[in-house]
């Protein structure tokens, strides 16, 4: 099991980069902004387990906090709404 | 043409799903005895379960505390097998509304609700839910105040949601089980709230 | 998918046919969620549906694709064969 990274409050950016596979990280959240929420727990990489493989060693998964206005350029709403994704630490920096 | 009673042809995909049980079953993979008893089990699932765990932290408010900080070991306090993935209990507010959606495909806490209903693996609530929430919450019915934050949650990995929704005025010295009754499965995908009439 | 336009929300709900309640079955069976051996897991159920054609993620149905996606799953572990599975599909078609 790899370390976690990141403590709730952190800031964090979701990386930019658009591979083949299977990924669970949302279009719509990549290159985004947000707050680290809580820490999930470890759990298998599903890129790799939808390839057949082990998902090993299990990765640090985090709720990653985002204000909806940030996201959407034209949102309209509170602009305290928020979107709250789970996404893999390997996914964040 | 068809004639009335006769059988009809199956279609493809019927085909694929009667042919793919009986390789398996031929091949000792899976036996005839354990698909029927996932189907039983399946049956099983409704928004029952996921009722009464709001209406226990309803009435307990030390269980509402322990479901909020570990859905899954709250459940298995009602006795509710949460198997593998983890539940997180998020609580609606007079400040806030809590939303569930999952835009990658359709995960959903069926272990608690069931199988979910066509309109959430729909194109329209998956791609709408997390860009303009409010506007598919009037789709529902549901009207909130502007001063209201709203909390949309995407279920993308292993994590799986339940609304806490706030427990309506004139509820008070009800029972759990009259509790559980009002709470629906909307209400717990976060597209409605419980009403006590 | 989050965040492409689309339309409003129909609110359908479908009482799921016996065929596809026993694909949501097979699903659970295969993937061990309460137990047994693990066969395939749900991230290749997903990858498989996710990497079928867009018209025809269209034209199918949500239990159609599963059927589609699981079927597949089961060629590429070697579970079953392609050939089984064209033999056993002709033989279901002629007795239906």
């Amino acid at each position: 099991m790899l370390e976690a990274r990141f403590r709730p409050g952190d800031r964090v950016r979701v990386r930019k980069a658009y591979p083949l596979g299977h990924i669970r990280t949302p279009y719509y959240i990549r290159g985004q902004s947000g707050v680290i929420e809580r820490v999930c727990g470890a759990f298998g990489n599903p890129e790799e387990l939808a390839q057949q493989r082990s998902g090993e060693p299990k990765q640090p998964l985090y709720r990653v906090r985002f204000l909806q206005k940030d996201v959407w350029p034209a949102y309209r709403g509170n602009p305290e709404d928020v979107v709250e994704v789970e996404i893999f630490q390997h996914w964040l920096e | 043409m068809s004639e009335p009673g006769k059988y009809q042809p199956y279609s493809y995909f019927r085909l694929m799903e009667v042919s793919l049980r009986e390789l398996l079953v031929e091949k000792g993979v899976l036996t005839e005895a354990q698909i029927a008893d996932a189907l039983e089990d399946m049956r099983q699932r409704s928004p029952e379960r996921g009722a009464r765990v709001v209406a226990r932290a309803w009435v307990s408010d030390s269980f509402r505390r322990r479901l909020l900080e570990d859905g899954t070991r709250a459940c298995e306090e009602l006795g509710l097998d949460v198997p593998a993935l983890r539940l997180v209990a998020v609580e609606n507010t007079p400040q806030a509304h809590n939303m569930i959606v999952c835009t990658l495909c359709s995960c959903y806490p069926r272990m608690l609700l069931g199988i979910p209903p066509d309109w959430y693996k729909s194109r329209s609530y998956r791609s709408r839910a997390v860009s303009e929430p409010r506007a598919v919450l009037s789709e529902f019915g549901l009207l909130l105040d502007e001063k209201t934050i709203i909390r949309v949650h995407d279920s993308t990995a292993d994590m799986r949601y339940l609304v806490l929704p706030m427990r309506p005025a004139g509820t008070e010295g009800w029972s759990e089980e009259r509790l559980a009754s009002i709470v629906t499965r909307d209400c717990m995908i976060g597209v409605a709230v419980p009403k006590s009439s | 998918m989050g965040g492409l336009p689309a339309g409003k929300v129909e609110r359908t709900e479908h009482d799921y046919a016996e065929w596809e309640r026993r694909v949501d079955a097979l699903m659970v069976l295969l993937s061990a969620v309460h137990g047994g051996k693990r066969l395939m897991t749900v991230d290749e159920l997903r990858k498989n549906i996710e990497a079928l054609p867009p018209d025809a993620y269209d034209r199918m149905s949500y239990y159609e694709r599963w059927v589609t996606s699981i079927t597949q799953t089961m060629i590429q572990r070697g579970v079953i064969t392609t050939d089984e599975l064209g033999r056993k599909m002709e033989e279901v078609r002629k007795r239906a």
